[in-house]
């Protein structure tokens, strides 16, 4: 597929309108990038989507970034495969900068407007209102995240040392200092040791 | 305000790439230790109400809350600085990996190393909200409200699996609601002496 400037165009408005709707996370859309991507218009195989997901989860930093892994492998599509060489490299750089600028800048735009105007405006009952009512609502959200990750897990026999795994992270983290490096580091040593 | 503060826009740059740099399977966990336990920028309330804004509003949420929390002290400028902070050294990182993705990914070591570290990172976000909890103590619609309501919460999104907006607008908007009645009733209560 030769990439046009409408094509790019088309990617970036399309991000853009996600960009909007991601209420709760950028990984909230990931379903309708995949229907666009993928089964619409062809431009990522399935591997490319699902390797583009694990390993923004496998790397450290927000979990935003496998957009920019949707762009990349994008790009390179369009530039012909790796194959190619740097043209195609320059093509995947391209992707990632499309689709990262256009999956958080109307998002960020409108976020960054609203709470300095929430900031001048912090003494408004409603904004009160707001923050004292979210509290309780967000530290649950908190708790069934670490619920739901562990949920995926569903075979108690196979899966009793991952939980084991979690419980005692949970303990550690919540009585001790301890650095969190450190746990995640034991956490990929026990995996890749067969441990858990 | 937290006690501490970020001395300039280099100091929040290079704060929030060592966060995210420590972020594996989400940096949240890491913000909460690094920004309300060790450096002391803000305090674990208004964590709460700023983590709480960056769900509400669309965008990714560490994107948000960076873009907050580096706006709070340096405007514009300063939100860049911990956006680019939370992003740069990530980015070069993930894009890394994509290149090498194929010689290692599929070998048991680098899965169970993977399913290692997903089973940590739930922990870490567990904690996270355990930890928050005593927050509320000072909340002013009252703990056994709180509870109530995060009860209400964690059923509706762990077990029930709702849409989160649904969730959002139901329960949170109904939380809003009645701390607004609160509020105005203390007010009040303040109003008289």
């Amino acid at each position: 597929m030769a990439p046009t400037l409408a094509h790019w165009f088309d990617l970036f408005l399309h991000f853009a309108s996600l960009s909007l709707l991601a209420v709760g996370g950028a990984i909230t859309t990931a379903p309708d990038m995949h229907r666009y991507l993928v089964s619409e218009q062809g431009w990522l195989s399935e591997a490319q989507f699902t390797s583009s997901i694990a390993l923004s989860q496998a790397a450290p930093g927000p979990n935003v970034l496998f957009v920019a892994l949707l762009g990349w492998n994008v790009g390179l599509n369009a530039g012909g495969g790796p194959g190619v060489g740097w043209l195609a490299w320059g093509w995947a750089l391209l992707g990632v900068v499309v689709s990262l600028v256009a999956i958080m800048l109307p998002s960020s735009v409108l976020t960054y407007t609203a709470t300095q105007w929430g900031h001048r405006n912090r003494e408004l009952r409603a904004v009160r209102a707001f923050k004292t009512g979210m509290a309780p609502i967000v530290i649950a959200l908190l708790i069934a995240t670490g619920w739901l990750l562990s949920a995926t897990h569903n075979q108690p026999l196979r899966d009793w040392p991952l939980w084991l795994l979690t419980v005692a992270t949970t303990l550690l983290v919540w009585r001790t200092r301890i650095h969190l490096l450190w746990l995640i580091g034991a956490g990929g040593l026990l995996g890749a040791l067969g441990w858990v | 305000m937290g006690p501490q503060q970020p001395t300039s826009k280099t100091d929040l740059f290079l704060s929030f790439t060592w966060l995210a740099l420590q972020g594996f399977g989400g940096v949240l966990a890491v913000v909460q230790r690094e920004l309300v336990e060790k450096k002391r920028w803000m305090t674990r309330e208004q964590f709460i109400e700023d983590w709480a804004v960056a769900q509400i509003m669309p965008g990714p949420n560490v994107v948000n809350l960076s873009l907050m929390i580096g706006g709070r002290y340096f405007g514009l400028p300063g939100a860049l600085a911990a956006l680019a902070g939370m992003l740069a050294a990530p980015l070069v990182v993930v894009l890394l990996l994509a290149v090498l993705y194929g010689s290692v990914a599929e070998t048991p070591a680098a899965q169970g190393a993977l399913r290692g570290m997903g089973a940590v990172a739930a922990g870490l976000i567990t904690a996270t909200g355990i930890k928050l909890i005593t927050a509320l103590d000072k909340n002013a619609m009252g703990l056994l409200v709180c509870v109530g309501l995060a009860c209400l919460t964690f059923v509706a999104i762990a077990l029930l699996r709702w849409p989160l907006a649904w969730v959002l607008l139901g329960v949170g908007g109904g939380a809003c609601v009645w701390a607004y009645r609160v509020l105005g009733l203390l007010d009040a209560q303040k109003a008289k002496g």
